[in-house]
């Protein structure tokens, strides 16, 4: 059987001085999959994120990615310039902050173009509709694509974000707690917006978060992390619903339903 | 000479420029950082384009200064004067004469040719500077070639006014590798840049950097498809001269409002009049 | 043919939280279901039908033993499968009605239907969730809302018009009459029997004994695991 996994890490370990960030940490990823990467602070999920994502270098394992037309390259053996290339094009990341990922002083279809400038296409024309079409899909008024987004909301901004991260069709998104710090409401409506999204668009998804509804509702798999370790890994519902591993029974455990 | 060495500058300091300028004429473009001098005049006012003045410079060149187009304003002059004592060159005010041209902000309206230099004094030699401000990373986008940032701020320009509002300085690819600030140049002047005959130097003495395009070289003004780059001058025509196809100064002319266009190129004007003013 | 079974299939539970306490519940457990047949499992409250429903549908993970299920005509084994693999089974042949609708923020109840049915288009699909929201009683005018403020009854009915829309060839029912009245409970009996008539094995929790009588063909009796003196 040929392996077609789009993403397989083995072997990752890291340390922040005597910090365990990462233990022997494996992880797979197949296209069209979400995978929820799920813990408390200082988990490791966010440097886990990071090492996949290839923003930060393991110190032993491997992060393998196989592009689609078959080739396998290990993702920090690739140059710097080939590194960003592919996070404007076949990936993208979604930060926790839309702050960080936005420009602030420029336009809505000027953040959301700019991907697509940056891989040269020189139409505004051709930008703009793009532009427009994806503000659609992300439930924002056509007619805010000349606002800047400093008059946006929280969750306007996200949206913004994931226009901005997606006008590329990337095959693997990385998702740093999507909806950390937004209203309930708000965030309902982005879960909603993102599982759509990546449902429709058959999008490749690791996504961090410490909520277990988020990674009930968007994720087919779930990995549980504790203090750099996986504890257990495995289908979304059957890790919630029936934990195997004391800290799993005890995070489901600790979650308060409304 | 005066106990200056010729030209000013010692001649180690000259090998240094000179090294920097080979590299900045291999790489057009792309800007090479090089140890400017303290000058006998501030930043501001041209170190840069006289560094690299001084370092070309040869006993038998003949040397034009300009400053937006005039050779008679207070700053061409002092320069000019500069040279001439500190290295007994010919200077002239006649773009056809000169072996090399210091310019600030214009490029002479009279074609150059194969052999000669012109130097442009550069203030802000990083054409991103305004859109991002940390060093470090506009000189990863120079190296990675990741230019969608200037892109976007043209996209603004036209969403906001319906055309680029840039009419100085317009951000230029250098043989479609490197994005190059002309120092500030009306965009009227940018064709000039493209293929032009004559070696084209930049410095930029507060900033520390040179950069150069070499003979012959495709410059293209950024722009979009739709929405092509176009030059802009004053509908007027030389009130001096009559050239309607020149670039123009301003000039008021009285207290009430008078005001007159006339050449900004002050040596292309007085050969126009002086060809009108042969008997036929 | 089998659509589904289980050889010595056990399970416990052992709650790292309160000590470490094992809970056995299923012990060496023999079932099967065939296709066109329905079998209620039935037994005292606690015994652990519900354990053992959950546990076919992979939802709980198997201590031991063997979960076969027909998928594509291949019985694969759900005790020992992949994660993926356990995905795409529920996809394309095991079906699963809980007893209680999990809500999906801002989700029209239309659209909760409609994204369960399999292999037809778009639109199709939505006129095929509205017929059978409206079979179930969830007047027209309910369809473009968000089942939150729905009563129980119909949040069960959406719930079980997801369940069905499917056409899965293996479908698991708990409790799937518990919060309906007499007219629709009679639906949902009507429903069962179309399924089972197309050739669908159902497994199912069937509290109230007159849907039990309706719909069952066979009874499997869970009995309480009793530890060994």
């Amino acid at each position: 059987m040929t392996d077609d996994r789009m993403l397989s890490a083995s072997g990752l370990n890291l340390r922040f001085g005597t910090v365990p960030a990462l233990v022997d940490v494996a992880a797979e990823l197949w296209p069209g999959e979400v995978l929820a990467i799920v813990g408390e602070s200082g988990s490791g999920k966010t440097t886990l994120l990071n090492v996949l994502s290839g923003h930060m270098a393991p110190q032993s394992g491997q992060v393998l990615y196989r592009a689609p037309d078959g080739t396998e390259t290990d993702v920090h053996a690739m140059s710097a310039p080939m590194l960003r290339a592919l996070h404007r094009s076949d990936w993208g990341f979604v930060h926790q902050n839309p702050r960080d990922a936005l420009r602030m002083g420029v336009s809505a279809g000027g953040n959301v173009g700019e991907r697509l400038m940056a891989q040269g296409s020189r139409h505004y024309g051709d930008i703009r509709e793009a532009a427009i079409a994806w503000l659609a899909e992300v439930e924002i008024d056509a007619d805010r694509v000349d606002d800047l987004p400093r008059t946006f909301s929280g969750g306007m901004l996200q949206r913004l974000q994931i226009a901005r991260t997606l006008v590329t069709h990337p095959r693997l998104v990385f998702m740093d707690e999507p909806t950390g710090g937004l209203d309930v409401s708000v965030q309902a409506r982005l879960l909603d917006l993102i599982r759509g999204l990546v449902a429709r668009l058959g999008i490749a998804v690791v996504l961090v978060t410490h909520d277990l509804a988020v990674a009930r509702l968007l994720a087919h798999r779930v990995m549980v992390m504790q203090r750099g370790e996986v504890v257990e890994t495995g289908l979304t519902d059957q890790v919630l619903d029936d934990p195997q591993h004391p800290y799993t029974q005890l995070l489901v455990a600790s979650v308060l339903a409304a | 000479m005066n106990g200056y060495n010729f030209a000013y500058l010692d001649e180690q300091t000259k090998r240094m420029i000179r090294r920097a300028l080979l590299k900045a004429v291999a790489i057009p473009g792309h800007q090479i950082p090089f140890g400017s001098r303290e000058m006998p005049l501030p930043y501001g006012w041209g170190t840069g384009g006289i560094q690299v003045t001084a370092a070309v410079l040869g006993p038998q060149d003949v040397l034009k200064v300009i400053d937006q187009g005039a050779d008679d304003t207070t700053n061409a002059v002092s320069i000019r004067r500069f040279f001439a004592r500190t290295a007994g060159i010919a200077t002239t005010t006649h773009t056809s004469d000169a072996t090399i041209i210091q310019t600030r902000h214009r490029i002479p309206e009279q074609g150059l040719r194969e052999g000669q230099i012109l130097v442009y004094q550069v203030p802000m030699p990083e054409p991103l500077a305004k859109l991002e401000p940390s060093r470090a990373e506009t000189t990863r986008m120079h190296g990675l070639a990741e230019y969608g940032l200037m892109h976007v701020k043209l996209y603004e320009d036209i969403t906001r006014y319906g055309h680029v509002s840039i009419s100085y300085d317009y951000p230029v690819m250098v043989a479609e590798r490197y994005l190059m600030s002309p120092s500030p140049i009306p965009a009227y002047d940018n064709p000039k840049l493209h293929r032009n005959p004559a070696l084209q130097l930049f410095g930029a003495g507060r900033e520390k950097r040179l950069y150069a395009i070499p003979p012959y070289t495709a410059v293209r003004s950024l722009d979009f498809d739709d929405h092509p780059f176009r030059t802009t001058r004053a509908p007027q025509h030389c009130d001096l001269c009559g050239d309607d196809a020149s670039y123009l100064d301003e000039v008021v002319t009285d207290n009430q409002g008078g005001r007159m266009f006339v050449c900004s190129d002050t040596d292309h004007c007085e050969s126009r009049r002086a060809k009108q003013e042969q008997p036929a | 043919m089998n659509a589904i079974q289980t050889h010595a299939l056990s399970k416990q539970f052992l709650l790292h939280l309160q000590g470490g306490v094992r809970i056995p519940v299923l012990h060496e457990v023999e079932f099967h279901a065939r296709f066109g047949e329905c079998v209620a499992l039935s037994g005292p409250s606690g015994a652990g039908k519900t354990t053992l429903l959950r546990s076919l549908y992979g939802n709980y993970r198997v201590g031991s033993g063997a979960l076969l299920v027909c998928h594509h005509g291949q019985m694969v084994d759900l005790a020992t499968a992949t994660p993926r693999e356990i995905v795409a089974v529920r996809r394309d042949t095991l079906g699963y009605v809980s007893q209680f609708l999990r809500v999906v923020p801002r989700v029209a109840a239309l659209d909760i239907v409609a994204e369960a049915a399999r292999n037809v288009p778009r639109e199709e699909a939505r006129d095929m969730a509205a017929a059978l929201l409206q079979r179930l009683n969830i007047a027209p005018r309910l369809h473009s809302l968000p089942p939150a403020t729905f009563s129980g009854g119909e949040q069960q009915r959406i719930n079980l018009a997801r369940g069905f829309i499917g056409g899965h060839p293996i479908l698991l029912l708990d409790e799937p009459t518990a919060s309906l009245d007499a007219e629709n409970r009679d639906i949902v009996i009507a429903m069962i029997r179309e399924a089972t008539a197309r050739g669908t094995a159902i497994v199912g929790i069937f509290h109230d004994a007159v849907v039990r009588e309706a719909v069952a063909n066979r009874v499997h009796i869970v009995l309480p695991h009793q530890e060994a003196a």
